[in-house]
């Protein structure tokens, strides 16, 4: 500690909350202008993260600065986080001295010349505004709501998401401005190991990936057996398809995750951590890894911190991709550098896991909840929530939505709010149903989006919580090609240990497989046939649900056996009438062509594999339904676009 | 191989937990797992190479052949799925007549399904070279190509 000087100290102690009287003032000063209350020149922030990164984030980054440079104007510009509105970036920020912070959404790099012309002549270009932030010290700006009443955050409340979009997720000193590590620094001087766990189980958190399962419960246990060596494991290896919640809040807030592993690490008496994340995220081990030299720069991890005795270590691994090693006990296994593959439980990892030793394993958005409930108290964090279920759930919303986005909502609001904040579905489109929790998730229909958002009424429902995807679907959505995908990446991601998991997922896929294609010969047997693997996919469903080992292969038949029970009558129409309503079941279509457009050019006709299509040159042609087997060559080929598809 | 022995050289009082990083830093220096290099690994860490190759066939991440100069990933998140994926796998297939996991003969272009990369705001994703590229559709597709091709 010795080493860290200057401004360092200043917010070390800050951190401490050891400010003497002389430094009180700068402390201040400083706190105030790392969370920018007074600015002197104009700030630009511009929303980073992987997905922003997509949508182009980066060019608009390139056309400040060649603007900065162009018009020679003096500008700070600061990547910050996403606020979670996907679907809006990229999304500029413009801060100008003494006037509210301003938000403009899809600033591609062609308009921040228009929107900066504007904003820094004091004209706001209304067309690309979104919200400004409030704050009584700033002048607003006319016009413009505020992020605080926009019905998006109006509704949500923002809690592990606080800091996301706000602040500069590679700069520990805009977090600790934001009250950052202090939670940290009042645990490890002034708690028990016991205090802590009790105080997380007096909170009521129960684990978000899934399980829900109560952390101080999990702690305890760890906390007390005697060992020379405990493990603390952060689960970030976040593989359910259509997630993004964690990859959002660790690219954003990265510090965040870090003091809640520190505080989770030093209640169970671990001295070494691992942050287990997907190598796929590349941003997110950046920031990650940026965090933690930061952390350890400022004396806030390694040996002896704070002079407490406690030592910890934080490492990263990143995940080679298995969605398995969500389970902790694959995970474990590929920290240890063995194949993913979970094992019988018990004995538990918390009594005996990585190297044998006791091992805690937190999901990353339980870690995110343990700095908060440090600092207000679980007394605060009892009165968020329902009675079994406390504290906000993070839902990353996409699929046939206006919004893609990111949302924290208190748990008991019902289902229907996450689709509402989310924009709805497209105009002209109507709900079909929503699916949550990705391939192990069921799929819920409309009129059952009351249940609230907690997990007892989940489970009296039948329903899994899941990790918090939500993917919505409308009436384009074909609901057993939905199945068949999920059933897909199952057999794709099934470890192989169990029988049931690894062959039934390979049957079930058949079977569907099988649904959705035009069978060889149209005879009612053939129809028969396919109803009888429906029934057969009930059964081995039970057969995979009882016998596999971890939850992968339990909960492999949710979405299809939710889909069987609320879309029978889809199914039956694949089977008997080979029709798919919305279209998607590429071989289940017929083809058709337009008389009107059609020229006679018989383009299609000469590739036509089953010559299907008949008719003579420079007249309409036609298409014997008998015949065609869905395969589009037609629909490809023709440039008058007359070909089409029932 | 310089660049290998230089990570065996690093790793040299690794044991089995650090295998997987191991093999992701050979990935990245030369882009898949050679078979010298996991004959290599296995000397380093008294394994057979047989067990190396049973672990790294079971994860996603890694490659056994050459990559192509232009790598081409695929999402196949939800999302993506639902906005068409699977028609994008096929253009690929057809346009560069191979299938998903192989490299074309010439060594430019190789083609990859990955599980979610979490852009589902821009869906479908495709990265080229670890750069992502959102909101394909048949018309912009070709272009993106050019604008890899240019970088």
């Amino acid at each position: 500690m010795e080493k860290i000087h200057g401004s360092d100290q200043i917010l070390l102690h800050h951190v401490l909350s050891k400010t003497s009287d002389e430094q009180k003032h700068i402390t201040e000063e400083k706190i105030s202008m790392l969370r920018r209350q007074t600015v002197s020149k104009p700030i630009i922030y511009i929303g980073s993260t992987t997905s922003s990164h997509v949508a182009g984030s980066k060019k608009t980054l390139k056309a400040v600065e060649e603007y900065r440079q162009e018009m020679n104007v003096d500008l700070e510009i600061i990547e910050v986080g996403s606020i979670g509105l996907c679907s809006l970036e990229p999304i500029m920020d413009v801060q100008l001295p003494g006037r509210c912070r301003v938000s403009f959404q899809k600033v591609t790099g062609d308009v921040v010349a228009t929107i900066l012309d504007g904003v820094l002549n004091n004209f706001l270009p209304s067309e690309f505004a979104l919200a400004q932030y409030r704050n009584p010290l700033h002048q607003p700006w006319f016009n413009v709501p505020f992020f605080d009443d926009l019905p998006f955050f109006k509704h949500q409340h923002r809690l592990l998401l606080e800091n996301c979009g706000l602040i500069n997720p590679e700069s520990i000193e805009d977090y600790i401005a934001w009250g950052g590590y202090k939670a940290f620094a009042n645990v490890i001087s002034n708690y028990t190991h016991e205090e802590v766990c009790d105080a997380i189980d007096k909170s009521g958190l129960r684990g978000r990936g899934g399980g829900g399962f109560p952390t101080g419960k999990k702690w305890k246990e760890t906390l007390s057996i005697a060992a020379n060596q405990k493990y603390f494991i952060c689960n970030a290896d976040e593989s359910d398809p259509g997630a993004f919640m964690e990859r959002v809040l660790m690219e954003s807030d990265p510090h965040l995750i870090i003091e809640g592993i520190a505080i989770s690490s030093y209640a169970v008496g671990a001295n070494k951590a691992i942050i287990y994340t997907r190598n796929r995220y590349a941003l997110t081990v950046i920031r990650l890894e940026k965090a933690i030299q930061q952390a350890y720069d400022l004396g806030l991890l390694g040996f002896n911190i704070f002079d407490s005795g406690f030592n910890l270590d934080i490492s990263i691994r990143k995940g080679p991709g298995a969605y398995v090693c969500g389970e902790e006990t694959a995970l474990i296994k590929s920290i240890e550098g063995k194949r993913g593959m979970p094992n019988y439980k018990p004995p538990f990892p918390s009594t005996k896991g990585l190297h044998g030793k006791p091992t805690v394993v937190n999901n990353v958005e339980t870690i995110a909840n343990v700095p908060h409930i440090i600092n207000n108290g679980f007394e605060w964090f009892n009165t968020i929530g329902t009675k079994q279920s406390k504290g906000t759930k993070l839902f990353s919303v996409s699929g046939k939505v206006n919004r893609v986005c990111l949302l924290e909502v208190p748990f008991g609001t019902p289902l229907s709010k996450l689709v509402e904040l989310a924009g709805g579905v497209p105009e002209g489109q109507k709900l079909k149903a929503v699916q949550i929790g990705g391939p192990s998730g069921e799929c819920i229909i409309p009129e059952d989006l009351q249940t609230p958002i907690d997990f007892e009424s989940f489970k009296n429902k039948g329903l899994a919580m899941g990790a918090g995807g939500v993917i919505v679907y409308d009436d384009t959505v074909c609901i057993i090609d939905m199945v068949k995908y999920f059933m897909n990446f199952i057999k794709h991601e099934s470890c192989g240990k169990c029988i049931p998991c690894r062959e039934g997922s390979q049957r079930m896929l058949d079977i569907l497989t099988a649904i959705s294609s035009r069978p060889a010969n149209s005879d009612g047997h053939g129809s028969l046939e396919r109803f009888k693997g429906v029934i057969l996919l009930e059964s081995m469903a039970e057969v995979m649900r009882d016998t596999s080992l971890c939850g992968l292969g339990q909960t492999a038949s949710n979405p299809l056996i939710s889909a069987l029970k609320h879309f029978k009558n889809e199914f039956e129409e694949h089977i008997f009438e080979r029709k798919c309503v919305a279209g998607v079941c590429r071989n289940l279509r017929i083809y058709y062509i337009d008389v009107e457009k059609c020229t006679g050019c018989a383009a299609c006709a000469k590739r036509c594999p089953t010559n299907a299509i008949i008719g003579t040159p420079r007249s309409p042609y036609f298409v014997v339904e008998e015949k065609c087997i869905g395969c589009g060559i037609c629909e490809e080929v023709c440039k008058f676009s007359s070909v089409f598809f029932k | 191989m310089s660049g290998i022995d230089d990570i065996i050289l690093r790793h040299s009082h690794a044991t089995r937990d650090s295998l997987i990083p191991i093999l992701q830093e050979i990935q990245d220096e030369i882009g898949y797992l050679s078979e010298e290099s996991i004959v290599a690994v296995g000397k380093l860490l008294n394994l057979p190479t047989s067990k190396i190759y049973g672990l790294a066939t079971f994860y996603n991440q890694f490659w056994f052949q050459p990559k192509g100069k232009y790598h081409i990933q695929i999402c196949q998140g939800t999302t993506c799925h639902m906005e068409g994926a699977f028609s994008l796998i096929d253009f690929f297939e057809k346009k560069f007549n191979l299938k998903v996991g192989q490299t074309t003969r010439n060594g430019e272009y190789s083609l990859e399904i990955v599980p979610c990369l979490g852009a589902c705001s821009k869906s479908p994703v495709i990265s080229i070279n670890g750069i992502l590229y959102g909101s394909i559709t048949a018309e912009n597709l070709e272009e993106i190509l050019e604008e890899a091709a240019r970088t």
